[in-house]
This record gives structure tokens, sequence and C-alpha cells, in this order.
């Protein structure tokens, strides 16, 4: 700005490139002039981290394999490698270990938020079945790369997980030795695991993330009070309550990546193991295939949908229980994708909708809590019982939704948004 | 049907109470100290000389743990190393040949470089101290934590004979109750050194400290590296978010 | 967004503020991946100074010790062979002194080793890296060349080097060959790749 001419000769480089690429416009789109509702809360903070987490996954993933030995005589040894000769590679590998719990952290929170203000209903349905995608794809990302460094926790892990396919009557075991290519899991499914952990689904995850985010520019955020902020405009043709995603937004998610790297990094050089939930004591010793370890549990962030597996203990229309138990497990995921056609209600956020939905959406996150916590303990009588009252709930809070968001009364929305 | 799915999932899983070294028994609790390069120095003179004949420490190497432990390289070499086959910049191998132990052990002895990570450090220390006379053993004792191990006591010549009396004891041991007379429990399971060896008992114990204090470092070195860099790049992001703070708060002035 | 109330100064410091602070996060997250490249202790440690008995090692024969992956050449050099290398000057070689940094300072002379029998030599031609035949006596045959002294010949591209590895004129190699650092031990030991105490 002090030197004309240097502004000049900028202004001049760009209209090169927009002739050949549309930069500024890409620009305009999605930042300057992508206008974002003024009154985003705590809750909106986890979108951009989640972009942050997968940059950090994608960056230190790269520098791991270079290090990395995928087989089962070398695996093992080649992240102690990593851990020890290599420079860094400590802190490259915690980032990475670390990196896969905080995804999953924020990944929950952000489809929380989703659920709080109803941010699936229409016409966010395909940004939300997207998110969902992401999910999924996340969740077999995470499930092959804990296989990876080949400890006994990756090990039974991926046993009991693989076992899964062989509850499907007919074909299930012909699927199970498919996917480990072998009649146990070994060299030959780790080398699998390996190319679709770091090639194959960071392709796809990286696709629908932008898939995700192209679909959510073009309807527009969501907001706490889930209004439609493009019905009010000025005369300039702006919304009202829309304020630039730039300058306003970034220099906000930037404080809020200050904080979670704070936290984020007092993890990495303090708890790395997380108190054993993100790096798992077993770990620690290489996969035996003739030795299970006392206690196997799953990662925390797979604990709920595993404890609803193992909730299910009886047999129920001729279906024996360990294959209902997967039906269930696979349900508790895939009612997730028809939830913009469950939830009827005239409104979109909670804070308008009745008090069914509320107490319907605490209930569905404590139990969803409780589900994990009972996911990482070894199953009592007790234990059990509970885990069947939590499916319950879990399912319940759904299925239920199209008959109480009709009933109940609803509050009247406001004309602008609040706070 | 309860039980088939459990089958499915936990055919496997043998009962925590069952697995060696069970819930029931009380650890000791003993907190590694990394700064204290005394005590880990010590440690690893302990280490090759009564542990690295059988356990291996795989991916330690010598030369790292001269430099973390600020041990000079001659003294390492003249003092720490002992097999001709081994050099400076190797890792810890142990001198035993795996078939050998087989033989000897009926299962080679694991490898330690992660055992303080895999079962922690209290198990370890704990396990070291808790060693007993059993004539029924074909090693001549037994352990309270790892009952029917297959591992002979060696440091007895430094510790002494220890064997199970009716006693009282600073330490809750097996169905030991606590006795609200005397702040101690009695049970008929309390350890007790009956012929002494060439340490004192509490000397006994600074060497098992130190020697588990030597593993817990062994299993994580890169943590004097993170201790080191943690406090920095934590002041630096809370700087980073002090400044990104004000910079939001001065854009989000011209909103509301 | 109305310019209105904005204080501009304020407002690019603390644009500028948090754009260094963020530069220099970033400078500091992309230490640990570029040092990750640097050779990691398992190379460092394949890398370590080698040790060589040299005791066996006749008078005009040559062994060969691996240090980092290449060759090293320790010779036993007669005095007949000291005497034709010391006879060599500016007229056949390209850098009789040694003047290009190609040895360590202790390996100094025109027969650039400590002891002056004892020659030690990286086995890589300085031309493209082929490694040279020992061709020791006299006038030998398929050097190229009828005057020889004896020396080193690089079947590739036929460059010559004496028996202290000095390289001759015309040929494609540019300099001599490379000395390791290396100490003696003692009479018969030799360390290769380190400098000795003192050194």
């Amino acid at each position: 700005m002090a030197n004309p001419n240097k502004a000049k000769a900028e202004r001049g480089l760009m209209r090169w490139i927009d002739d050949r690429f549309p930069a500024t416009q890409m620009w305009q789109e999605h930042l300057s002039e992508y206008y974002a509702p003024k009154n985003f809360n705590f809750w909106y903070f986890f979108g951009s981290l989640a972009l942050l987490v997968l940059v950090n996954q994608i960056l230190t993933g790269v520098w791991l394999t270079m290090s990395f030995n995928p087989s089962a005589e070398g695996a093992f040894a080649s992240v102690e490698y990593i851990m020890r000769d290599v420079e860094y590679g400590w802190l490259i590998r915690y980032m990475h270990s670390t990196g896969a719990s905080a995804f999953f952290l924020v990944v929950y929170l952000h489809m929380f938020r989703g659920l709080l203000y109803g941010s699936y209903k229409a016409p966010r349905e395909l940004v939300w079945i997207f998110g969902m995608a992401i999910y999924l794809a996340l969740m077999a990302e995470a499930f092959m790369g804990y296989l990876l460094p080949w400890g006994q926790m990756s090990y039974w892990g991926a046993q009991v997980i693989i076992s899964l396919f062989s509850a499907i009557p007919g074909i299930g075991p012909d699927l199970a030795q498919w996917v480990r290519g072998d009649y146990l899991i070994s060299g030959i499914t780790l080398n699998r695991f390996f190319a679709l952990h770091v090639v194959a689904l960071p392709i796809v995850i990286l696709a629908l993330v932008v898939l995700h985010i192209i679909a959510l520019h073009e309807v527009g955020s969501n907001n706490p009070d889930g209004i439609d902020i493009k019905a009010k405009k000025d005369e300039t043709g702006k919304p009202l309550d829309g304020i630039p995603f730039h300058p306003y937004y970034t220099v906000k998610d930037i404080v809020g990546v200050a904080v979670f790297l704070f936290v984020f990094c007092a993890v990495i050089f303090y708890f790395p193991e997380g108190g054993g939930y993100f790096l798992e004591k077993p770990n620690f010793e290489p996969a035996n295939p003739l030795k299970t370890p006392d206690h196997i549990a799953p990662v925390w962030y797979f604990t709920p949908f595993y404890a609803i597996l193992r909730a299910i203990t009886f047999s129920l229309f001729g279906l024996d229980a360990k294959f209902l138990g997967v039906i269930f497990m696979g349900a508790a995921i895939a009612v997730l994708f028809v939830l913009p056609w469950l939830d009827r209600s005239p409104v979109r956020s909670i804070r308008y909708k009745g008090w069914i939905s509320k107490i319907m959406l605490v209930l569905f996150a404590i139990s969803f809590v409780i589900l994990g916590v009972l996911g990482v303990l070894p199953p009592t009588a007790g234990r059990t019982l509970l885990a069947q009252v939590c499916t319950v709930i879990y399912f319940a809070f759904f299925l239920l939704m199209p008959i109480y968001t009709r009933l109940e009364k609803t509050k009247p929305v406001p004309e602008r948004v609040t706070g | 049907m309860k039980k088939q799915l459990f089958a499915l999932l936990f055919a496997l899983v043998p009962m925590a109470a069952l697995a060696a070294g069970g819930e029931g028994v009380h650890l000791r609790s003993m907190s590694p100290d990394l700064e204290n390069q005394a005590s880990l120095q010590s440690g690893m003179k302990l280490y090759v000389n009564y542990c690295m004949g059988c356990h291996s420490l795989e991916y330690q190497r010598f030369s790292r743990a001269a430099e973390d432990l600020d041990m000079p390289q001659v003294l390492v070499e003249d003092n720490l190393i002992f097999s001709p086959d081994l050099g400076y910049n190797d890792q810890m191998h142990k001198a035993m040949s795996a078939e050998d132990a087989e033989v000897w052990f009926g299962k080679a002895p694991p490898d330690l470089t992660l055992e303080a990570r895999l079962r922690g450090t209290d198990w370890i220390y704990t396990y070291l101290l808790s060693f007993y006379r059993d004539s029924e053993r074909a090693t001549g004792v037994n352990n309270v934590v790892f009952p029917s191990v297959g591992m002979p006591n060696v440091l007895e010549p430094l510790q002494g004979v220890q064997e199970q009396v009716c006693a009282a004891s600073d330490h809750a041991v097996g169905d030991a109750e606590l006795d609200p007379l005397t702040g101690k429990f009695q049970s008929c399971e309390t350890l007790q050194i009956t012929s002494p060896g060439s340490m004192e008992p509490k000397e006994f114990e600074q060497a098992v400290y130190d020697l588990t204090n030597f593993l817990a470092y062994v299993g994580e070195p890169s943590k004097l590296h993170a201790q080191a860099l943690g406090p920095k790049v934590l002041i630096f992001i809370f700087l980073f978010g002090i400044v990104a703070y004000f910079l939001k708060r001065e854009y989000w002035r011209d909103i509301h | 967004m109305a310019d209105n109330g904005v204080n501009k100064g304020r407002r690019r410091f603390l644009v500028g503020a948090t754009s260094v602070v963020g530069a220099v996060g970033t400078v500091g997250v992309a230490v640990p991946f570029v040092a990750s490249w640097q050779p990691s202790a398992r190379a460092r440690a394949a890398g370590a100074p080698v040790q060589a008995d040299i005791s066996k090692l006749e008078p005009g024969q040559r062994m060969t010790v691996e240090w980092r992956g290449r060759p090293v050449w320790v010779i036993n050099r007669t005095p007949e062979m000291i005497e034709r290398t010391e006879a060599l000057g500016e007229d056949v070689l390209a850098d009789p002194e040694s003047a290009k940094p190609q040895q360590p300072g202790y390996a100094g002379g025109h027969l650039r080793s400590i002891r002056p029998e004892i020659g030690v030599l990286v086995g890589i031609c300085t031309h493209l890296g082929c490694s040279p035949l020992f061709k020791p006596e006299p006038n030998a045959e398929g050097v190229g060349v009828v005057d020889w002294p004896g020396g080193f010949f690089c079947p590739c591209h036929g460059s010559r080097f004496d028996l202290a590895g000095r390289v001759f004129r015309n040929v494609p190699a540019p300099v001599n060959l490379e000395v390791p650092p290396y100490y003696f031990v003692n009479e018969s030991v030799i360390v290769v790749g380190e400098d000795g105490e003192g050194a």
C-alpha cells in the first residue's frame, strides 16, 4: 500500500493468474465473500480444527512411512527405530498417534454440534451425508492404521474386528479370510492395510472433505439459532446477519487453533500414552498370534459401538447373537446417515425445539458416553444390562425422532440471529 | 446365547484374575526420576551385570545411553560392554543365544526394552523385591507378583535369602489386613530376609529402584527430550494465542 | 465492516505480529521434519569408525576395509615403492603437493600418510565413482602408459593415480584420491573414520 508501483504490479500478476485460473474468484467465494452467520459459538471451532488435524495426520504420516517397515518381521522394530534412532522420530510419531485421538475428539464434537443445531436438516442433507462418509472413512483409516505398529493390541484388535465379518451368515468365514488374505492375520494383512491406510483412504478422505466443504458453501452455514440468514439481505445483497468468513472467522479460528494446539502439545510432550487410551499398554509387546493379552479393548473412539456389539447377548428372529450384534453395531452408524429424514421438526436448533427433543438429546449424549466407557471395561452381568439400556436409548433417540419431533410444541424462532 | 457371544469375543482372553500377576497383588509404588543420573547410571551397571546375560535391550544402544546418562565412551566400553561381539554403537543384546535360553528356561527370556511401558515401573519394582524361597520350584524361588515364574532370583547375592513368614509388614501383601493399632499389615505371606546378602535391605531397595529407573528410561529415552522441549513449545503457543486473541478482538470490534 | 472508528495502525500491527509469530511457529514445526532426514542413529552406527588389523599386511600388499559402504585401501609400501613415488613431480602429477583438501592435515607430504610405508586411501575414483585397480608393479600391463611407476588405474575412464593416491596429468579425474581420517591405535591396529586424539 505504501508503494503504489508494487501494488500495481501485484494487481497485474493477479490479473494474469485470474485470466488462467479462478484464484481471486475462489478466494472470494470461499473466504472473503463467503458470508457466515455472525453468531457462531464455541461449537463452531471444530470444523476448522478437524481440517488442521487432517493436515497434521497427512504430514506426519508421510514422514512416518519414510522409516516404517510394513512387514510382520519388521513393523514393530521399525516403530521403535522411529522412536529412538530417527532424529525427532518420537515427536513425529507422537504427533500422529495423538492426532488420531484428537481427530475423533474434534469430529465427535463437530457432529454433536450438528445434532444440537439441526445442521443436517434441509437444505444441508448432503453436507451431513458427506460428513458421515468422512466419519466412516476415518474409522476405516484409524482401524487399519492401528494394525501397523504390529503390537499385541494391534493384532488382537484387528483379529476381533475382522472376526465380525465372519458373523455374516453364509459368506462370513470366506469374507473374513478374504479380508485377511491368510488363515490368520499375517504380514499379508499388514501389507494391504498399509497400502489402504497410506494411499487409498487418505485420497478418499481428502475428496470427501472437498465435497463436504463445497456442499456447505453452496447452501451456507447453519447457526445456533438454526435460521436462514440468506432470507434477510441488505440492498447490496449481503445477508444482514452474515459476516465475511475472512477476516472475521479466520482470526477467530486462529485463537481456537492456539488453544487446541496448547492442549494437543501438552499431551504429546507429557502424556503421549493418554493414560493408556491413546497408546495401549499391550501394544508395547510385539504381536504374538499364540497369546492374547489379558485385556483387549478397542481404542476409545470405537468403544461406544463395541459396547453396542457386546450388549446384544440374545438371539432374535432366528438370527444368533453374534450376527445380531454386528447388525446392531452397523445400524448404530447407518442410522446417522438417514438422520436428516428422521427429524420432522419445523425448527432446526435445539434452542427452539420442545422439551422432549431436549431430553432425548441429553439422554442420547449420556448413553453414548456410558457406552464408550463400558466398551473399555471387561463385561459383567450388570455392565451388560447397562449397555443394553444405553443401546435402547441410542436407537430410541433416532427411531422415535419422527414421532416426538412432530408431536412436541416448538418455540417461536426469531427473525434475526440472537447473541 | 450370552455365553456364545462371550465365547466369540473373549474366548481367547483369560480372565484377568487368572492371568499371571493378577490384579489382586498390591504393587509397591516407585516414581521414576529421569533427572537422577547417578541412579540411572547405577541402574545400567546393575542391568549389564545381572540382567543382560539373559535379557536383551534390543532397541537400546549403548551409545545412546552413554549420551543421555552422561557417561564417557571409554568408561562405557571398559566397564559396561562385556561381549567382544558388541561395540559402543550397538544395541544391548544379551550374551545368551535364544536356543540355549529355550533349553535352560523352557522359554526365551523376553526382551526388556519396553518392559516398563508394558507392565509399568511399579510392577517391575515390586517383582524384583518379591522373590522368596520355595523348595518346590526348580529354581528354588517363587514370586508373589509373578507366581511360578521361570526366572531365578539373580539378585539373591545382593538381597540375601527371602522367605515367607507370619509377621507384620509396612507393605500390604496377599490377604494382609491392616492392623489399626500398629498401622502395619499382618500376614503369613510377609516377606522377610532370613539370611543377609551383600547389601543392607535399604541399600538393596535403592539398587532395585535404580534398576527400575533405568528400565523406565530405556522404555522411552525420548522422554528426556520431550521434557526439555515441552515447556518451550507450550510457552510459544501461549504467546501466539495471546497475540491471536488481541487480533481477533480488534477485528470483532466491527461486529455487534 | 464499515471503516469508521477502525484503528488501522493497531490492526496492521496486530496482523503483522500474528503473522510473524505464526511464521516463527511454522519454521519451528518444520525443524523436526527437516532434522528427521539426517542420518539416523542406525546409519551413524553403521558409518562408525572401523578397526583393521594390519599386522598381516606384507610389504607391497594392499588390503581393503569397508567404511561407510566404501572400500578403504590400506597399502604397505616397500622402500622401492616409496622411492618411485617420491620421484614423481609436477611434470606428471596434477597436484603433487596435495594442495587441494583431499586429505586430513596430518596426512600431508608427498606420501599423504602418517607413516611413510602405510598409505590409507578411499578406493573411489574422483572422476565418476568407479573403484580403481591396484597396479603396483612398474610398467604394468594395461594401464595405457609406458613409463608406469606403479599405482592405481581406473578401468572405467582411464584415470591413473600413484601409490600415494595422487592423480596424474591428462586423465579425467580432477583431484587426488581421498584420504579418510584415521589413526594408529598401536603398531598393528588402525582405526579408519576418526581423527586420532590430539589431531
